[in-house]
């Protein structure tokens, strides 16, 4: 896709395992422009972590990653190391769903927003102290100016998420990558935490990707979802066409597993049968197919490609696709 | 505080107050709730962390040591029973955990984890042993040829929990306290666990205490919920009442948070900012009124009791809803 910030094409990862080797990441491709949200959908396994540690260039050091992660015009993957860490941090950043995997236990909230701001602007510490409480106060957290004094284990988890997109934001990046940032936190949290990343993401003009398990969570924040299972994309669309015209049997079968509040209790969930693939033993045909009602002729023998719906936007993998506007 | 909602409820706790000691520090987990489960019924009990559900369900167990009030299992007071008796008692209720990768002892066979309770509770005859295992193996949907030989590793986490819910099961109970069963789970699998508790609960003729801090899998399957906020319960009524027309402004909050999976529903934007306060230093009063947007001085000197807002519902606030 021209004109995107961040571009990753024909992405593939590959983890060795003493099972044999596991393709973590299958063939994707994916775009998202400035001022964009993109999320991607699914359940553990299915290679959304992974995925966005390849656009970080922070894998696992034995894995194998080949294609494409175009950024702002230059291709991540063969970037030094040097010139990637001044980019992480500054241009691309990630907020985790622990924020103590992101944050040290043993520095002070203050000091490792300063050392961030210190590595990549130029600015003195007294303006960066500045630029640390005025950072603090936009993610909503009260008495910033106290806060700076504060380890991450005075604070409660809302908060520390909270300090972790400080720091995320602290250099304007042009990306945020934000993997399950509210999974971890309480719903009243998670929605707090859900409005401040949109927030802040339109203020700044940002791209922006949410990785999550939860439909629930990209339904009403994201402009375009993928849904990825087994190492794939399976279905692309622009947020709306995804939840109403669906056409990939698994999105449908997601959304439909969710207990959802507007049906009366004891009334059975449409349960997905069995379990994903052992993904270091590849199915011939779609992954999906063992668990799928419509599986039928070819779904077991061939891979279905992504093929456009009835825009170019809106792309799917399969071959008895949901019929145009029978989704939910 | 009535919250009569049988004339022979089988569990029943009244006034329950649960404190721990930390650092010197005294945690108010379970202040002064009381409860009623009516035989066959599903009571959900939700809340965000911290606010002591998982507290109560082990309370209740006599896993953790309550400072006052009662249990009355089947009208015996669990707080006053010890050893055999205590013992004898346990075997009809039964607690399934939320991780159950976590809840298997990673040495053992499952054959061998699931007839444990059997061991333990003096069934001798190892095929009365074998006989019951695979009757509770194959309800849960597991083969117990294929399974009973195989250790924990080799299953992934809803297998698992159908193992834990099997095990649970192996002496027939009649309570089951499930503590956040499907939260570590898979959408995909949740559903079918979910279900399957379903199944086990009608086919076992199960009374079960459901807690979970999803609203939406505690109405898939209760029959009542009760909402709990610092160790106080705001209000208990029946699901979709309490749904369709929320009484205290904590559960109203906690329903307008969940997000919902679809794009025409914009999130709302009204719930305050602000954090549930310490345990160890709850607010006077109502515990709520720091977040509360109908919170006066009255809030702050007197604590609102449960009493009746509709039939069958019941809130703890002094300005509900309805």
């Amino acid at each position: 896709m021209s004109g995107a910030l961040l571009s990753v094409e024909n992405v593939m990862v590959d983890l060795p395992t003493p099972r044999g080797n596991l393709r973590a990441v299958d063939h994707v491709d994916l775009a998202v422009g400035a001022g964009r949200t993109l999320g991607i959908v699914g359940e553990s396994g299915c290679g959304k972590t992974m995925l966005s540690r390849a656009i970080l260039q922070l894998l696992p050091k034995k894995a194998k990653l080949s294609g494409r992660v175009m950024f702002d015009g230059q291709d991540l993957t063969g970037l030094s190391a040097e010139k990637l860490r001044k980019l992480r941090g500054r241009s691309l950043a990630v907020v985790f769903q622990d924020p103590m995997t992101s944050l040290n236990p043993v520095l002070t909230i203050g000091t490792q927003l300063i050392e961030t701001i210190q590595e990549h602007l130029e600015l003195d510490l007294a303006q960066a102290r500045q630029r640390s409480i005025e950072l603090l106060a936009a993610v909503g957290i009260p008495a910033p100016e106290q806060r700076l004094a504060q380890y991450p284990h005075q604070l409660s988890g809302g908060m520390r998420q909270r300090v972790a997109i400080a720091v995320a934001l602290s250099c304007e990046p042009q990306l945020l990558i934000a993997d399950e940032p509210t999974t971890a936190l309480d719903v009243t949290i998670q929605a707090q935490i859900l409005d401040l990343l949109a927030r802040e993401q339109q203020r700044r003009h940002m791209a922006m990707i949410i990785i999550t398990h939860d439909l629930g969570v990209v339904a009403g924040r994201t402009d375009e979802v993928a849904v990825m299972y087994a190492g794939r994309v399976v279905e692309r669309a622009p947020t709306p066409a995804l939840f109403k015209r669906m056409r990939m049997p698994y999105t449908e079968a997601l959304l439909a597993a969710l207990p959802k509040l507007d049906v009366a209790p004891h009334t059975p969930l449409p349960a997905i049968s069995g379990r994903p693939p052992d993904p270091t033993r590849p199915l011939k045909g779609c992954s999906f197919s063992p668990r799928c009602r419509y599986s039928a002729g070819r779904c077991t023998t061939e891979k279905p490609q992504l093929s456009p719906a009835e825009t170019q936007e809106h792309v799917y993998a399969c071959f008895h696709p949901i019929a145009a506007g029978a989704g939910a | 505080m009535m919250l009569q909602v049988a004339s022979d409820p089988l569990m029943k706790v009244e006034n329950l107050v649960v404190e721990y000691s930390v650092g010197g520090k005294t945690i108010h987990a379970v202040s002064d709730v009381s409860l009623e489960i009516a035989r066959g019924e599903t009571l959900g009990l939700v809340g965000e962390s911290g606010c002591g559900k998982s507290t109560l369900g082990r309370a209740v167990l006599q896993l953790r040591q309550a400072v006052s009030g009662k249990v009355l299992f089947d009208g015996h007071d669990l707080t006053t029973l010890k050893g055999e008796a205590l013992r004898q008692m346990r075997r009809r209720v039964q607690l399934i955990f939320q991780d159950p990768i976590a809840s298997l002892n990673p040495r053992r066979r499952i054959g061998d984890i699931v007839a444990e309770p059997l061991v333990i509770a003096g069934v001798k005859d190892p095929e009365e042993r074998k006989r019951r295992v695979s009757e509770v193996l194959s309800a849960v949907g597991l083969d117990p040829v294929l399974v009973s030989g195989r250790l924990p590793h080799e299953f992934s986490g809803g297998q698992c929990q159908r193992i834990c819910i099997a095990r649970s099961l192996v002496l027939n109970p009649e309570f089951v306290i499930c503590d956040e069963p499907v939260s570590a789970l898979d959408v995909s699998i949740r559903a079918q666990i979910l279900n399957l508790l379903e199944e086990m609960k009608a086919r076992y003729g199960l009374t079960l205490l459901f807690i979970a801090h999803d609203l939406a899998v505690v109405k898939a399957v209760s029959d009542r919920v009760a909402v709990m906020y610092l160790g106080r319960l705001c209000e208990v009524a029946p699901s979709e009442q309490l749904f369709a027309r929320p009484a205290h402004p904590y559960t109203a909050l906690l329903i307008e948070a969940i997000p919902v999976p679809d794009p025409d529903v914009r999130p709302t934007q009204s719930v305050p900012v602000g954090e549930p306060p310490s345990p160890i230093a709850p607010p006077s009063g109502c515990r709520f009124r720091t977040r509360c947007p109908r919170a006066d001085a009255r809030c702050a000197s007197e604590v609102p009791e449960l009493r009746v807002v509709a039939p069958g519902q019941y809130a703890a606030c002094h300005h509900p809803l309805v």
